[in-house]
C-alpha cells in the first residue's frame, strides 16, 4: 500500500516544496506533491484565468479559492462519476480549513497540467493497483525522474480519490490555507497567531473579542508565506471528516440542472449531431458502403466513411441515426480465428492444459505446493469461467467537438481529461495546448471512460465538418463496439490434510491485468501455494471494469474456498475463520457479516445463504447473500455487507458505494454476458444485455467497521467482488448445485 | 409548426411529427434534464409525463404530445423552484450517484405517488421496474419513495446541500 506522507498525529507533511512549479506536478524528494501557489505575482496567469470566476475572488492556492461572500470553492482534480469524489474531497479540504460546509462549493478542476493527479498515478504504479493505461507504460521505469511525461495523469480510477488526492493534496491545501488566513489575521490584529482560532469559516481572537469571516483576510492570506509543513488534524479533531456531510452534487441531480457530457451545448452556435457505426468485428474496416438512400433523408448534412467507422451528421441526433440505419455496408474479413464464445473459451482451456500443474508465468509461489499436494489426504479440483462484460454506463459514449483554425474544443464525460486532450491533439496533429477540454459530470464511468476511443472518433468527425458536432453512440454501438471486461477461465487444485485443512493450493488462469495481487487471497493462512497465469489471446479489446481483476478473481477464489470447505465437511464460515488467524481485521469483518445475516440460524425452506470475503483497493469486505430458490430460479432476497475501509471519510457516501457495487456485481453474476457470433458481439440493448431492476433488487444492509486507521481503503469498487461468489455459494447451500460459470441465470433458463 | 405545452408554457416547434419527444425537448427546447439511455423504452432515463402519465419519450413521437401537457424534470419543482416531496426525499436519502437515471426515476416515482399515495413494496416494484439505475441506487430509491409518501421518516440529512459551483 501507499505509504507516502501519511498524516500522523498532528503530523507535519514533510517536504512540501515552496518552489513547486505549476505545470507537470511537483515531486519533492519523491515523497509528496501538490499543486502550489497561484497568487498575484506568481507566473501562473494561465491557470488563474482557467479557474478564476467572480469578482473579488482570491485564489489561495490551486486547490481552493475564497470569494467575497465567504464561499470556499474546492477545485477538485477528480471527475465526478457517481462515486461522490467531488463532495468528499471538498469535505476533507473543508475540515482542515475549518470551513462552514454550507458555504463550500465544488469546482471541477480544468484539464490543465497543474492538476496532474500524480499521487494517484504513483499509487497505481507503486502498488500496481490498477492497470496503468497504455500511455503510462513507457514511463514505468524511472517514473519519478520523467514526471514531464505524466502530464496526462489527471485520472479518476482505482477507488483512489480519497486515499491519494484527498489525503495528500486536498487536506494539505485546506490546512495550508487555514494557516495562511490565521497568519494574515494575526498580522492585522497584532496578536500571536497561536491565539487565533478558526471555525465555521470565521477567524476569532478570544482575548480581544475580534472575529472576521475568512473572506476578509483572503487577499492578505495570499501574501503570506506558503507554510512548508502545514499541520494536519488528528482524528480526534475532525469536524467534517467521518460525518455524513450531504453531497454537494445531489441538488442539481434532482431538478434536471446537472450537466453531463451529453448535455453540452456550444454557446451561440447551431448544434449538429452525429450517429456512428463502427465495423462490427475488432480490427475490421468498412470495405464498401451504399449511402444513396441516407443522403436524401431529411436533416442530413454529411455522410462520412472514416475507414474504421461510418458517421452521419444531421440537424438532429434522431435524423442522423435514422439515416445511418439506412446505410448498408460491407466490412473487411476479420483476422482473428476466434469467431464464437466457444472458440474463446477453447483458447483458454488449451492454455490452461498446456500450463498444467507448473507451467505458465509464476505469480505467487509459497512453500512447497507440489510436495504438499503429493502428501495431501484429499484432493479437489475445479475450473471456473466468466464471460466478457460491457460496462454499460447509462450515459452512452459521446463527445461534442468543434475543430477550427488549428484548434479544438471538446466537451465530454471522461475519467481522463488530460489524456483525452492529448489523444485528440494527436489525432488532429495539433498541439495539446490547442485543445480545450470541458469535462462535466459523467453518467457513469466504471472504467469505460478511462479509454478515449470515442473522443478520438469525435475529433476526427469534427475535423471533417469544421463546425460544432455532438457525436452520440446508440446503446447498441455502446454495447457492441467498445472495450470490455475480459472473459477468463481459472483452474484450481487443492489439497486437504487429514484434519481437513487446505494445505496445498494450485491455481492457473489466463488473464491478468490489475491489481497485481487480485489473484491471491493472502489473508487466508494457506501454507503452500502456486499461482500462475497462462496467457491466452482475447478477441475483444480490454478496458478496466469496476474492481478490475477482482471482478472475476473473487468469484474464482471464493467459490473454490467454498468447495474446499464442502470437501472438508466444514461450515463455510468456520472453514474460513480457521484460516484467518493471522488476519484479525479480516476475521472481524467476516464475523460481522455473519452476525448481521444471522448465519447460525437456519434459512427458510427453499432458501440458502452464501458467504464470501475479499480485500480490494485497501478495503476488506465480507458479504452474505440469501437466495430464494422456491420458484426454481434464483432470487437474491438479502445482502448483508460488512466493510473495513480503515476510516470512512463520509460513511453514508461509503454505504451508497457498497450498495451500488453490490447491485453492479449482482447484475454481472446473474445476467452479465457479452457473447460472440461470427466474431461480433451478439447483445445490443438492455433486453439482451440485462441489468438488475428494482423488482429484483435485494434488501441490502451495510455496516462499516471504523478503526480510524491512517491507511484508507477505497469505496467505489470493493463492494462488488464478494457478491458473485456469495450468491453462487448461497445457491449451492440451497440446491447443492455448484455454479462454476457465470452468468448464473443461464443455469436456470 | 406544432403547438406544444411544456411545463405549463405553450411553445411552437417545427419538427418532423415522427421525431421522438426526447429529441425535441433536448435539442429543440434545450431541456436537457431528460436523458437518452437506450432509445428502445428499456431503461426509463427518458421518462416524462404526458397529462400526468409517465411515458418513455425516446419511443413516443412528438405528434402524440400535441394537445397534451408535457412535464419534464425541469417542471417538477414549483414556480419558485420549491422542490416537490419526491425531490426533497431524493436529497434527504442522498439517492443519486452519477445521477444520469435520476430524472427518469423521479418522473416515474412522482407519477406513482400521484396515483397511489401509499404504495406497498410490490407497488413500488411494479411502477419502478422500467427504470434502470446502473449505479445501483434502487435501495435508496425505494426508501425515498416511502419517505416522500410519509410512510417512513426522512433520514435526517439536511435538505440543503450546497450547489455545484
Ligand atoms: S432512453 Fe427511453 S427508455 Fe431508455
Ligand atoms: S445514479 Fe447512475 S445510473 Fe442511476
Amino acid at each position: 500500500m501507499n505509504e507516502i506522507a501519511k498524516p500522523a498525529q498532528r503530523s507535519r507533511a514533510a517536504k512540501w516544496s515552496r518552489r513547486g512549479f505549476i505545470g507537470a506536478g511537483v515531486l519533492a524528494g519523491g515523497t509528496l506533491l501538490i499543486g502550489v501557489a497561484v497568487r498575484p505575482g506568481n507566473p501562473v496567469g494561465k491557470l488563474g484565468s482557467l479557474v478564476a470566476g467572480g469578482q473579488g475572488e482570491q485564489l489561495i492556492n490551486s486547490w481552493l479559492k475564497i470569494d467575497a461572500d465567504n464561499i470556499v470553492t474546492a477545485i477538485v482534480p477528480h471527475c465526478e462519476m457517481g462515486q461522490g469524489a467531488h463532495s468528499v474531497l471538498a469535505q476533507m479540504l473543508a475540515d482542515e480549513l475549518d470551513a462552514d460546509w454550507s458555504l463550500v462549493r465544488v469546482m471541477q478542476a480544468p484539464a490543465d497540467g497543474s492538476y496532474v493527479v500524480t499521487d494517484t498515478i504513483r499509487g497505481f504504479v507503486a502498488q500496481g493497483t490498477l492497470g496503468a493505461p497504455d500511455w503510462l507504460e513507457p514511463t514505468w521505469n524511472g517514473l519519478f525522474t520523467r514526471i514531464g511525461r505524466l502530464a496526462d495523469g489527471m485520472i479518476t480510477g482505482g477507488s483512489s480519490s480519497v486515499r491519494t488526492t484527498g489525503q495528500h493534496t486536498m487536506r494539505i491545501a485546506g490546512a495550508a490555507a487555514r494557516q495562511m488566513l490565521v497568519g494574515a489575521a494575526a498580522r492585522a490584529w497584532g496578536v500571536p497567531a497561536a491565539e487565533i482560532t478558526t471555525a465555521g469559516s470565521v477567524l476569532s481572537h478570544k482575548a480581544s473579542g475580534r472575529s472576521a469571516p475568512y473572506a476578509r483576510f483572503a487577499a492578505a492570506a495570499a501574501e503570506e508565506d506558503m507554510p512548508q509543513t502545514p499541520a494536519l488534524k488528528a482524528p480526534g479533531d475532525y469536524r467534517l471528516m467521518g460525518t455524513d456531510a450531504p453531497r454537494t452534487d445531489i441538488p442539481a441531480k434532482v431538478n434536471g440542472t446537472a450537466s453531463f457530457g451529453i448535455d453540452a451545448v456550444v454557446t451561440g452556435q447551431t448544434m449538429t449531431y452525429a450517429a456512428v457505426r463502427r465495423a462490427p468485428v475488432p480490427g475490421t474496416r468498412v470495405a464498401k458502403m451504399d449511402a444513396s438512400a441516407a443522403k436524401a433523408m431529411p436533416g442530413v448534412l454529411q455522410i462520412l466513411n472514416m475507414g474504421d467507422f461510418l458517421a452521419v451528421v444531421a440537424d438532429s441526433y434522431w435524423q442522423a441515426q435514422q439515416a445511418l440505419n439506412a446505410i448498408t455496408a460491407e466490412y473487411t474479413a476479420p483476422e482473428s480465428s476466434i469467431r464464437s464464445s466457444q472458440d474463446q473459451f477453447a483458447r483458454f482451456s488449451a492454455a490452461l492444459d498446456e500450463a498444467g500443474e507448473a507451467g505458465g508465468k509464476e505469480v505467487i509461489a509459497l512453500g512447497d505446493a507440489k510436495g504438499a499436494m503429493a502428501g495431501a489426504a484429499r484432493k479437489i479440483s475445479a475450473d471456473y469461467q466468466v464471460p466478457y462484460l460491457a460496462h454499460a454506463p447509462l450515459e452512452p459514449m459521446n463527445a461534442t467537438v468543434w475543430v477550427r483554425d488549428g484548434k479544438c474544443e471538446i466537451w465530454t464525460s471522461t475519467q481522463v481529461p488530460l489524456m483525452a486532450r492529448s489523444a485528440a491533439a494527436k489525432a488532429l496533429d495539433i498541439s495539446a495546448d490547442d485543445v480545450t477540454m470541458h469535462h462535466p459530470l459523467l453518467g457513469g464511468g466504471f472504467g469505460r471512460r478511462l479509454e478515449v476511443d470515442y473522443v478520438i472518433m469525435a475529433a476526427r468527425i469534427g475535423q471533417a465538418t469544421g463546425y460544432p458536432v455532438k457525436m452520440i453512440w446508440s446503446r447498441e454501438e455502446d454495447t457492441q463496439k467498445g472495450l470490455f471486461r475480459c472473459a477468463d477461465m481459472s483452474r484450481f487444485t487443492g489439497g486437504l490434510d487429514a484434519r481437513g485443512r487446505l494445505v496445498a493450493y494450485n491455481n492457473v488462469f489466463t488473464q491478468r491485468n490489475d491489481p497485481a495481487d487480485a489473484c491471491d487471497c493472502a489473508f487466508y493462512d494457506i501454507p503452500n501455494k502456486s499461482i500462475r497465469v497462462a496467457e491466452a489471446e482475447l478477441h475483444l479489446p480490454f478496458a478496466a471494469f469496476r474492481s478490475v481483476d477482482h471482478s472475476q478473481q473473487a468469484f474464482f477464489i471464493e467459490s473454490f474456498i467454498d468447495e474446499a470447505a464442502q470437501a472438508a465437511g466444514r461450515d463455510p464460515l468456520e472453514f474460513r475463520l480457521a484460516m484467518l488467524g493471522q488476519s484479525p481485521r479480516h476475521k472481524a469483518v467476516l464475523e460481522k457479516a455473519a452476525a448481521m445475516a444471522g448465519w447460525s440460524t437456519r434459512p427458510a425452506a427453499g432458501r440458502g445463504r452464501g458467504i464470501a470475503l475479499t480485500e480490494s483497493f485497501g478495503t476488506i469486505v465480507a458479504e452474505v447473500v440469501e437466495v430464494d430458490m422456491s420458484s426454481g430460479k434464483p432470487r437474491a432476497t438479502n445482502v448483508w455487507c460488512a466493510a473495513d475501509p480503515g476510516f470512512a471519510m463520509n460513511p453514508d457516501g461509503f454505504r451508497n458505494q457498497m450498495e451500488g457495487g453490490i447491485v453492479f456485481g449482482l447484475t454481472a453474476a446473474l445476467y452479465g454476458e457479452i457473447s460472440l457470433r461470427d466474431g461480433a458481439v451478439e447483445q445490443g440493448n438492455f433486453h439482451d444485455y440485462k441489468l438488475l431492476r428494482m423488482d429484483e433488487c435485494p434488501a441490502i444492509a451495510v455496516e462499516i467497521i471504523n478503526g480510524k486507521h491512517e491507511k484508507l481503503g477505497g469505496a467505489g469498487e470493493p463492494g462488488l467482488p464478494p457478491v458473485a461468489p456469495a450468491l453462487a455459494n448461497a445457491i449451492f447451500a440451497a440446491t447443492a448445485k455448484r455454479i462454476r460459470a457465470l452468468p448464473i441465470s443461464k443455469h436456470f433458463a | 409548426m406544432m403547438k406544444l405545452t411544456i411545463n405549463g408554457k405553450v411553445t411552437a416547434v417545427d419538427v418532423d411529427p415522427a421525431m421522438p419527444i426526447l429529441w425535441v425537448v433536448r435539442e429543440k427546447l434545450g431541456l436537457t434534464g431528460t436523458k437518452f439511455g437506450c432509445g428502445m423504452a428499456l431503461c426509463g432515463a427518458c421518462t416524462v409525463h404526458l397529462d400526468g402519465r409517465p411515458v418513455r419519450s425516446c419511443s413516443t413521437p412528438i405528434a402524440e404530445a400535441e394537445g397534451k401537457a408535457i412535464t419534464t424534470i425541469e417542471g417538477v419543482a414549483g414556480p419558485e423552484g420549491e422542490l416537490s416531496k419526491v425531490q426533497q426525499a431524493w436529497i434527504s436519502e442522498q439517492v443519486p450517484q452519477c445521477g444520469y437515471c435520476q430524472s427518469g426515476q423521479i418522473m416515474a416515482a412522482t407519477a406513482l405517488l400521484r396515483d397511489n399515495p401509499s404504495p406497498s413494496d410490490a407497488d413500488i416494484d411494479a411502477a419502478m421496474a422500467g427504470n434502470l439505475c446502473r449505479c445501483g441506487t434502487y435501495v435508496r430509491i425505494r426508501r425515498a419513495i416511502k419517505v416522500a409518501a410519509g410512510l417512513e421518516p426522512a433520514k435526517g440529512a439536511p435538505q440543503t446541500g450546497s450547489a455545484q459551483a
